[in-house]
């Protein structure tokens, strides 16, 4: 008789743990090298800290800047600034904002909270949308539906992101005056518990609608693709002999298969959404971190812009871990290595 | 010549391509004849402010809050946009062809270096990417394709990269290889032309997406100073949004049918390219 060898007694961790810190383990020499190329970038800027903070204090004596230098350490040679910068940034101290008076990483959890309210609801409407219109097209292909479903998403994908915004606030805002067109709250109105969620999900419409219309596209355009290769295997063939409903077999056998494209682009997307809400937050007055990049190049405020870049950077990172999990749960088959 | 007969056959038959064809020779048109039909500089003031289109007959367009004529800044604009865009994606092309064919081609540390580099560049958010390089090195037509090109090359390299580690081990190559043919003249003479069909592919989509970050840049105030750009007009209609949203909706329309009809062509490249895809 066949027999599993016994397995040691010990405490195993599940294989999720594990493949979480697999990957994070292969995230550090990644998130090293964002750092570097971020020191990189902040050596191009023309100016540097003593620069900025004796352009604010008006007292520009070389004497002055001099004295700043030592004490920022910009006089030492670029590579030991190079060392001294990413252990800094290690201990996630990314510098001082002149501008708004408080540390970048303090400005920046401020206003983080604000876009992934924006980008997790815009991800959640688009991964919907895009999927049910998806389906919807490939279960009639080349029907009227399909042809409307692929036209609106011919369109979708070729607006720019902040134009449509524009377009909406000057339809919902200033004719029809349905949605308020800036900002998260009506701070002035003083509201709280419900009435407060409900004011903020009322400002939220249009900047998520934004925010997800072209992710809305590209996922009925892949999805769409995804499902017609996926009814096309022999499986599919099998579960209609066998009599079962085309609506279960579409929804039930079909779609978890034709799923997998979407979550590998989830992935990928992360980062181009971080970008779309730049846009968005600027077109909305959306107090999140887009809004801040926006204001950061305006006041010259490398140093903010460049923290920024490199918070978005690990946000994709994490992003990348948490779309690998998801793979294996959703396809056992795969396993990563 | 009997291939590209063969292409123009193959493409022809596509109809929404031909007509993003159409769409697109018309946005290259405007931009050719943007010096013959408005001599004067876009962003001098010609006329009333907030003259609305068809209001008054020499400014079919009408003009802006500053009474610039509209029509003129969509012509000149058309220029920025279609010269940004291929400058961009031909910058990029170049630089993501020889990475991904140096490292589908040599493979071992290679390969590994370079997708490391590739996966750096993909890491960074692209369009925050872009903001940081277009601030840092001042805004100019010229440094905005750099960023737009720095930003976009790595999904041309994973591309070819892939191709030429499948070429790679196909016996005409292994047959240059056993003839004693060099290195550099196996990549270019025997694997690219055959790569080559994907990545024509992925340029003109790529093209569209610069149009859209150009003119994104724009908006955000990042474009050059002296050159009038759609997504320039786009920022300042943003301010008189309420009472003359046609400054704003002009020449956001025409980034849309521009990028639209680039979107078309790719499409129709890719039936005519990889013919075997379509059959399926």
């Amino acid at each position: 008789m066949f027999r599993l060898p016994a397995l040691p007694i010990t405490w195993r961790p599940s294989e999720s743990a594990r493949l979480i810190g697999r990957r994070l383990l292969k995230a550090i020499p990644l998130l090293l090298a964002v750092i570097i190329f971020n020191f990189v970038l902040l050596k191009m800027a023309p100016g540097d800290a003593a620069d900025v903070l004796a352009g604010e204090s008006a007292a520009g004596t070389p004497e002055y800047l001099a004295e700043l230098r030592a004490r920022f350490g910009l006089d030492r040679p670029v590579h030991e600034q190079l060392v001294s910068y990413v252990v800094k940034v290690a201990q996630l101290d990314l510098g001082y904002s002149f501008r708004h008076n408080q540390s970048v990483l303090e400005l920046i959890l401020g206003r983080l909270p604000a876009t992934l309210l924006l980008m997790v609801t815009g991800l959640v409407v688009a991964v919907g949308v895009g999927t049910s219109l998806g389906v919807l097209a490939a279960q009639k292909v080349n029907s009227l539906r399909d042809n409307l479903i692929s036209l609106f998403a011919m369109l979708a994908f070729a607006t720019p992101v902040f134009w449509m915004g524009l377009m909406m606030i000057v339809l919902f805002s200033v004719h029809l005056g349905w949605l308020p067109s800036s900002g998260m709250e009506s701070i002035a109105a003083g509201y709280s518990g419900l009435t407060r969620v409900l004011d903020i999900a009322h400002h939220m419409v249009m900047p998520v609608a934004t925010l997800a219309l072209f992710y809305v596209a590209l996922y009925t355009r892949v999805m769409r693709a995804s499902m017609l290769e996926v009814f096309n295997q022999d499986y599919v063939t099998t579960a209609r002999a066998k009599g079962l409903s085309e609506s279960r077999i579409t929804w039930r056998h079909v779609l978890r298969n034709a799923l997998l494209p979407l979550v590998t682009l989830l992935g990928v997307q992360m980062g181009t959404m971080l970008g779309g809400s730049v846009l968005v937050e600027t077109v909305f007055s959306w107090p999140g971190l887009g809004r801040l990049a926006f204001e950061a190049v305006f006041q010259r405020d490398i140093n903010l812009l460049l923290g920024i870049l490199l918070l978005c950077s690990v946000v994709v990172i994490l992003a990348n871990i948490a779309v690998d999990l998801a793979y294996t749960k959703l396809d056992p088959r795969i396993r990563m290595s | 010549m009997k291939a590209l007969k063969d292409f123009w056959r193959r493409f022809r038959r596509n109809r929404a391509a031909l007509a993003g064809l159409v769409i697109l020779l018309g946005v290259l048109v405007m931009a050719l004849s943007a010096t013959q039909l408005f001599p004067g500089n876009p962003w001098d003031m010609v006329a009333m402010p907030f003259v609305w289109p068809g209001q008054e007959r020499e400014l079919w367009l009408g003009s802006d809050m500053l009474g610039r004529d509209l029509a003129s800044g969509l012509f000149h604009g058309a220029r920025v946009s279609l010269l940004v865009g291929f400058a961009a994606t031909l910058v990029a092309v170049l630089v993501g062809t020889t990475m991904g064919a140096l490292a589908g081609y040599y493979r071992g540390w290679v390969d590994d270096l370079l997708m490391r580099i590739t996966e750096l560049f993909q890491t960074i958010p692209q369009f925050i990417f872009a903001i940081v390089v277009v601030a840092i090195l001042t805004p100019s037509v010229q440094n905005v394709t750099l960023a737009i090109a720095l930003v976009s090359w790595p999904s041309v390299a994973r591309l070819v990269r892939g191709e030429f580690l499948a070429l790679r081990e196909r016996e005409f190559v292994q047959a240059s290889i056993s003839i004693g043919m060099g290195d550099l003249r196996i990549i270019v003479t025997q694997i690219l032309p055959n790569a080559l069909g994907p990545i024509i592919v992925t340029g003109s989509l790529m093209v569209a997406t610069a149009i859209l970050t150009e003119a994104g840049l724009a908006f955000l105030g990042l474009g050059d100073p002296n050159i009038m750009s759609w997504g320039t007009i786009i920022g300042g209609g943003r301010d008189a949004l309420r009472s003359a949203w046609y400054i704003t909706a002009i020449p956001g329309f025409a980034i849309m049918l521009t990028v639209l009809a680039l979107n078309l062509v790719g499409e129709g490249l890719n039936d005519a390219l990889n013919p075997r895809l379509k059959s399926r």
